[in-house]
Parts: C-alpha cells; sequence; structure tokens
C-alpha cells in the first residue's frame, strides 16, 4: 500500500510538474535516458545542473553588479545558462532566461536586474519542487 | 555492440584503406560510430553522453576545445565525427570547427542553444555539416551517421573526379562543388585519408569502384608543406603539379593536391573575403536579372556549352550580361551586375543556387563555381584563363559604357525582378552574361542569343573571357532586353555605340526580341542605353536598395564566398562578377560579379566591390550610397563609354533579363533618358 501510495504520489507530482509548466519535453528525454545500467541518471543531471547553474548565476550576479555594466558579457553568461537549463527542461527557467536576454539587447539595466531576479526566483523554486520530487521517486523505487 | 567489427568496416583504418561508402557496413552501422563531443556546459555534456550511447555511438567527450584538438591530433583516424557547441570559453566553436576541417576533414555537428540564422549560417560557411539547436534531443543524434557516410561518399566521387580528368580540372571541382551544395564543407579541407604507407594508393584510380581510393590525411606537416609549396610558387601560379613537384611527397597525387588546392583557396577567400564580399554584394547588386529566374534552367545548358569550352569566364560573363545588362553602368554596370545577382541569388532561392550550380556542375563545374558560387576553387590554369578573361573584360568593360545607361536602368527593374527566385537565377546570369558581355561585345560572335541563352552564347564561345568572344553573346542579351532595339535594331543595338563589330552578329536577335519584352525599353537599345547611362545614377540608389536587401541576406550567408570570389575574379572575371564558383552561393555570384565588374585587373576595386557589397548587406540603406560610390570610382564615365561595348552587352543581357524577370520593372526603363551623354 505504501509503495502504491508512493508511486501514485510520484505520478501526481510529476504530472503537476508538467501542467503547471515548471518542466518541459526536454525532461521526458532525461527519463527516457534512464534506464538499469543508470538508475539514477535523472537525479545525477538535475544535481550536476544545480550546481553548475549556482556558479553561472554568481557570474551573472557580478557582471549585473559592475558599472558599467557589460551587456555582451551578460549575454553569454545568460546563454550558457539558458543552454543549460533548457537541457534538462526547466521550462519557466528558460523563458526567464529568454526576456533577461532580450533585456540585455536592449542594453536596459533594469530590466535585467528585474528578470534577473525572476530568474533566480523560477530556478530556485523549481530546484525545491524537483528535490521533493526526485526524493519521492528515491522513495517509491526503495520501497518494495 | 560489436565496435571493433564496426569500427573495421567504417573505419579507413581497415586494412583496405579505404572506406567504400558503399562496401561492406557492418550490419550494426552506424552502431559504434565514433563521437566526440565537445562542451563546456557539464550538464550538456552528461546528457549528450547519455544519448549517445543509447544510440550505441562510442563516445569521447571533453569539455574544452584544446583538449579536443590534442585528442584529435593524437589519434588521427580515432573519430568518425565530431559534435561541437559554439558558445566555448576557450575557443570559439567555429575555430575548432575550422581546425577540425583543415587538420583532419572529418564532419563537425555544431550545436547551440542559439538559433539565430546568422549564427545558423555562420555555421554553414564555417564548413559544418549540420547544425543542431539545444536542448538536443535523442532523435536528433539518431542520425548523425549520416554525414560520416555522406563525407565519405563525396570524396571517393571526388577522387573519381579528380583521378579522370587529368587536364580539366573541371570534375575535381564539380566534385568538390557537389560536395560543397550537398555538405556545405566548404571550409573543409577535403584531404582525403590516405595512409602513406599503403599500398593501394590513388593509382588504383583505374578501379571501377569510385569508393576505393584511398584518402589523404592532410596533416599539419603535409599542410605546412603545401602551404610552403603554393607560397614558393605564388597563389596564383600555384598549379597543382609543380605543388606536387615542390612537396615531393610519394604517394601524393595530382589530385590530391588539386583538390586540397580548392579549399585552401576557399579557406583564403573565406579570410579575407568579408570586405570583398561587400564590393561584389554592391556590383552584384547592380547587375541584378531578374530574368534570372528564367534563365536558371537555360544556364544549366549554357553552362554545359561553356563547359564544354571549359571557360567559365565566359560564362560568368555571359550570365553577367545577361542578367545584369541593365543594370551596369559602364564599369558600373558590371558591378552592379554582379550585385544585383547576388541580391538575386541571396538567400531567396537557396534551392535555386544550389539548383543552378549543380547544373552548372553537371555541365561544367567550373563554370558552375564561378556563377553559382560554388565554393570550388578554380584551378590555376582556370584562374590564369580567368585572369586573361578578366583583362579582356576589363578592357570590355570600357566599352562597357553604353550598356551602362542601359543597365542602370535596368538595375532598378532588375532589383526588383530580381528578388525572389529569379534573383536567385538571374544572378547567376549576371555573372554569366557580365562576364560574357566584356567578351563579346568585341568580337561580334553573332551568334544567336537564346534568351537564357546569354549564357549559351558564351558558352558558344567558350568562355573566352577575352572578350573575343562573346561578342555575340553580349549582343543578344542586349537585343533581348531592349525591345526597342527591334530585331533588325538589335544587332545594332548591342554596341550602339558603335563599332562593335561583334554586334553584327545578333542575327538570332530577331529570335530574342520575342523574348524580350517591350520592358526593357531602354535596354532595348543602346542608343537608350546612352541615355540611360546618364541617368544610371539614379537609379542606382534604387538598385542599391533592392540590391542591398538581397545582399544583405547573402552577404551574412555567403561572406566567405565573396572573398573567395575575389580571389578568383579578380584576376579573370574581374568584371562580370563571375564568381569563380567560389561563392559559396549567391554571394559568389555576387562576389564574381563584382569582381568582374571592377576587376578590369584591379583587385582593389574588387575589394571595394565586395566591401561594399557586404556593407551592404548590412545596411540596405546605407549601401546604396555606398555602393554608388564604389561603383562610380570604379567606372569612370568617360571610360566606360567609348568603345566599349561589353557594357552594352552587359546591359542587354541584363536588360533582358530583367524583362523576362517582370515586366513591371519597365518602368526603370529609359523614360526620359536623354543620349545626349553618352560619349559614343
Amino acid at each position: 500500500m505504501d509503495r502504491n501510495r508512493l508511486h501514485n504520489q510520484v505520478a501526481s507530482m510529476r504530472r503537476s510538474l508538467f501542467d503547471q509548466g515548471y518542466l518541459d519535453d526536454q525532461f521526458i528525454q532525461l527519463e527516457e535516458l534512464q534506464d538499469d545500467t543508470n538508475p539514477n541518471f535523472v537525479q545525477e543531471v538535475v544535481t550536476l545542473f544545480y550546481n553548475d547553474s549556482t556558479r553561472l548565476i554568481q557570474n551573472i550576479e557580478q557582471a549585473l553588479n559592475s558599472r558599467p555594466i557589460e551587456f555582451c558579457k551578460l549575454d553569454d553568461y545568460m546563454h550558457q545558462f539558458k543552454g543549460s537549463s533548457s537541457s534538462i527542461g526547466a521550462k519557466k527557467v528558460t523563458n526567464e532566461c529568454t526576456a533577461f536576454r532580450e533585456y540585455c539587447n536592449a542594453e536596459n539595466a533594469e530590466g535585467c536586474i528585474r528578470s534577473f531576479q525572476q530568474v533566480k526566483q523560477e530556478h530556485a523554486i523549481l530546484k525545491r519542487k524537483l528535490e521533493v520530487y526526485l526524493q519521492t521517486v528515491r522513495q517509491a523505487s526503495q520501497t518494495a | 555492440m560489436n565496435v571493433s567489427s564496426v569500427k573495421g568496416s567504417m573505419s579507413i583504418s581497415s586494412s583496405t584503406s579505404t572506406w567504400k561508402a558503399g562496401d561492406t557496413i557492418s550490419d550494426q552501422f552506424p552502431a559504434g560510430l565514433r563521437v566526440l563531443v565537445v562542451d563546456d556546459d557539464p550538464t550538456c555534456l552528461m546528457i549528450l553522453e547519455k544519448m549517445l550511447i543509447a544510440c550505441l555511438y562510442k563516445v569521447t567527450k571533453c569539455n574544452r576545445a584544446e583538449t579536443a584538438l590534442s585528442k584529435l591530433r593524437e589519434n588521427k583516424n580515432g573519430y568518425d565525427i565530431v559534435l561541437s557547441d559554439v558558445h566555448m570559453p576557450d575557443m570559439d566553436g567555429f575555430k575548432l570547427l575550422e581546425h577540425i576541417g583543415l587538420e583532419m576533414d572529418l564532419p563537425v555537428i555544431m550545436m547551440s542553444a542559439d538559433d539565430g540564422k546568422q549564427v545558423v549560417m555562420k555555421g554553414v560557411t564555417h564548413g559544418a555539416c549540420d547544425y543542431l539547436i539545444k536542448p538536443v534531443r535523442i532523435e536528433a543524434l539518431k542520425n548523425i551517421w549520416q554525414h560520416v557516410v555522406r563525407k565519405r561518399k563525396n570524396e571517393w566521387k571526388e577522387f573519381e573526379q579528380s583521378g579522370s580528368v587529368e587536364e580539366g580540372d573541371r570534375q575535381p571541382k564539380q566534385s568538390d562543388d557537389a560536395d560543397y551544395s550537398s555538405s556545405a564543407n566548404e571550409g573543409n579541407w577535403k584531404g582525403s585519408k590516405r595512409r602513406k604507407d599503403e599500398e593501394e594508393e590513388t593509382d588504383e584510380r583505374d578501379d571501377t569502384s569510385t569508393l576505393k581510393k584511398p584518402r589523404v590525411v592532410w596533416s599539419v606537416e603535409l599542410h605546412q608543406q603545401f602551404v610552403a609549396a603554393v607560397n614558393q610558387l605564388g597563389i596564383d601560379k600555384a598549379v597543382p603539379k609543380k605543388i606536387l613537384e615542390l612537396m615531393n611527397v610519394p604517394g601524393l597525387t595530382r589530385e590530391n593536391v588539386a583538390s586540397h588546392l580548392q579549399k585552401y583557396r576557399l579557406y583564403l577567400r573565406r579570410l579575407s573575403g568579408v570586405s570583398q564580399h561587400q564590393s561584389n554584394l554592391s556590383t552584384i547588386i547592380s547587375a541584378q536579372d531578374p530574368t534570372f529566374g528564367s534563365l536558371s534552367s537555360l544556364s544549366g545548358l549554357d553552362l554545359q556549352t561553356l563547359a564544354a569550352t571549359g571557360q567559365l569566364p565566359a560564362q560568368s560573363l555571359a550570365r553577367l550580361q545577361a542578367a545584369g545588362l541593365g543594370r551596369a553602368t559602364a564599369k558600373s554596370a558590371i558591378p552592379i551586375t554582379l550585385v544585383d545577382q547576388r541580391n538575386i541569388f541571396s538567400f531567396e532561392n537557396p534551392k535555386l543556387r544550389f539548383g543552378e550550380g549543380q547544373q552548372q556542375h553537371m555541365t561544367n563545374k567550373q563554370q558552375v563555381n564561378l556563377l553559382h558560387g560554388i565554393p570550388t576553387t578554380m584551378e590555376p590554369k582556370q584562374l590564369v584563363s580567368l585572369r586573361h578573361a578578366a583583362q579582356s573584360v576589363g578592357n570590355m568593360n570600357m566599352q562597357v559604357p553604353p550598356h551602362g545607361p542601359q543597365s542602370s536602368q535596368n538595375n532598378p527593374l532588375l532589383m526588383q525582378m530580381g528578388q525572389q527566385q529569379q534573383q536567385q537565377q538571374s544572378r547567376g546570369q549576371i555573372l554569366v552574361d557580365s562576364t560574357i558581355n566584356h567578351a563579346p561585345r568585341l568580337s561580334s560572335m553573332g551568334q544567336p542569343i537564346l534568351s537564357n541563352g546569354m549564357a549559351t552564347n558564351v558558352s558558344s564561345r567558350s568562355g573566352i573571357p577575352e572578350n573575343i568572344r562573346a561578342p555575340g553573346y553580349s549582343q543578344t542579351p542586349s537585343m533581348l532586353n531592349f525591345p526597342m532595339n527591334h530585331a533588325s535594331e538589335l544587332p545594332g543595338n548591342c554596341f550602339p555605340l558603335g563599332s562593335t563589330p561583334g554586334v553584327s552578329n545578333l542575327t538570332s536577335k530577331g529570335a530574342f526580341q520575342e523574348d524580350v519584352n517591350s520592358e526593357i525599353k531602354g535596354s532595348g537599345g543602346f542608343m537608350p542605353s546612352y541615355d540611360v547611362f546618364n541617368d544610371l545614377n539614379q537609379y542606382k540608389p534604387q538598385s542599391w536598395e533592392l540590391q542591398n536587401v538581397g545582399i544583405a541576406f547573402d552577404s551574412s550567408q555567403h561572406s566567405n564566398s565573396l572573398q573567395g570570389n575575389l580571389d578568383l575574379t579578380q584576376s579573370a572575371l574581374g568584371q562580370q562578377g563571375f564568381s569563380s564558383g567560389q561563392m559559396n552561393g549567391h554571394n559568389r555570384s555576387a562576389a564574381v560579379a563584382s569582381k568582374a565588374m571592377f576587376s578590369t585587373g584591379n583587385v582593389k576595386e574588387l575589394r571595394s566591390a565586395q566591401n561594399v557589397n557586404q556593407h551592404l548587406n548590412n545596411l540596405l540603406v546605407d549601401n546604396t550610397i555606398r555602393v554608388k560610390s564604389e561603383r562610380v570610382c570604379d567606372a569612370s564615365p568617360a571610360n566606360i563609354f567609348p568603345d566599349h561595348f561589353g557594357q552594352d552587352d552587359l546591359m542587354s543581357a541584363l536588360l533582358k533579363q530583367q524583362e523576362s524577370v517582370a515586366s513591371s520593372e519597365n518602368e526603370f526603363d529609359f523614360d526620359g533618358y536623354s543620349m545626349n551623354n553618352i560619349p559614343v
């Protein structure tokens, strides 16, 4: 029963992540890559993403705080960040990145700063949700 | 997965030393494909690796470009394909792409989250065989093996071609062209991998199987030897035979050197061609010839004839004529033609572009290159001939002035018409025509000029760029273009200014006239052209603008090609924007055209033309001005008018094309042009 409950929980959490637009197709690609030889693939990738993206976020913060703002550099960093987040299927995060880049192209510092706050926020929200989700997945797979 | 067996069948290192495309491919293929993936993003790298493994490929990953390069160098034959990210901190992905193409000649696929057209185009021009947008899905990776197969297949074909044609450098070019067009490998050095110690070698050229030729691996040292030999000979005089002798590498064949030389030329052109590209564009713009669209089919035929003659320049001349007849005013006319062509060929019709080029391939490799900007480099011989042609053309250009006016008038027409597909076609035509124009003027070729036939005329002339050939050619176009001239006048129209001996040949004119609509009124007669010439300047802006549009698209795409073209055409075509096929796409033709236009042996002009062209691409509006000035300085009216009928031919060719393209353009005809100022 527990297992069923857990599995149901996993299923519904997963569904809501997709329904609410936090994740997209790319995440499914990751799930499909997971197999017996790599049973924790998704977890590994997500962990890797969050470790790496922290570094990127710091870079962007720094660039945003420097004066004058180097929009080229900002765009570069954000491009990397966007590539990364899109590769794990982080839909909302990626969308915010796109918005940021638009402000960046327009050299709108204010817009960039505001937009970046959004990026960080989405990034943090998704992180929490994924942590919970993946933990549940782990539990479900562990229970007999 | 049985990697070893797959490897055996796939890698060149197999005992047979050659991997035939159709050869024994393991049933497991593409399993075991050896992929090197380079990406600085660890998340992406991990995902890609997993995906590639899931595709049953053998994966090696690196997070730095330098690491990747050293891995490739250590193990030359250890990889079948490379996947690389575009944005990397230590080295630009495109740079890595060039290195790989140059040293290892492996297929490279670029990846990026950036899907902007510019970037993708950059990938194409740098020789990437594919471009994937991130996030990459596994489905996209499942088919990457096709690039490996395709590349090898093309290399075999190239070998075969080069092997079979000793004297005519056409064939190697042809295969190169095909290769380029098919896999956009322009930037890649097509060294065929070949084990030096192998027994088969190219001596097996007589093999029926085209795939049996061993591939030559152009290692860094070998390439350095090659470059040293080329520099010693002088890039213009570097003939495969001589290079081969200088290099003194056992087992290396002339064909190997020839194909490598082609690539090298393209590469150089691309490196130096940005400015040239612009200038080419400007010239091409002027030469837009909307009629190209219809002519494209003919151009293919023409090319064949031209191919027969083996004279590219002629073709390009012809095309240019056809295309840009209306446009170029004297010198400027020519450049315009080129420019227009470029516009015409610009992105609108990539298919056309290649299609035409391919037609040419079939018929005349060289020609194709020129016309369609196929990146094939011209053989030194060809270059030489082109150069001659260019010189002659240059002379002819002087004669062109009469056409100038006409062309100017036509230009607006052409330009407008030239857009879109027509542009593409006409561009090729323009290139050909313009080149032909120059040539023909001098001699009265009197060859029947078919509407598309302008190219044919030229071709019949066998592309003697040296003007003498094409006179008839040029005439016809003009005839066609200028309804005003009417059949009877057509012959004379071509060179209203008279004296063109060749003019008389326009017997076919009558025939063409029908083709020529009244639209080109101005173009019809040379007389009008003179008038037009005066007014050309007026139209220039218009044409330039239009051209800019076209160019803008092209330039972005073909900047490389322009450069390439410049090199070639400068010497040869000069005027007619005869892009010695080096141009990747439209740009090439444009580049050639511009080159043809400007160069009367004047490299600088071409360059400026190219610059102009390029500039045009970037700034539509600004370019017009720029182009104009470029043009103007290139061709001083005084020079243009008198005795140079080449322009007339050009114009007529251009006009003709314009006609076919769009009747509406006519309004740009020579209405209200007074023929006074045209010094005859």
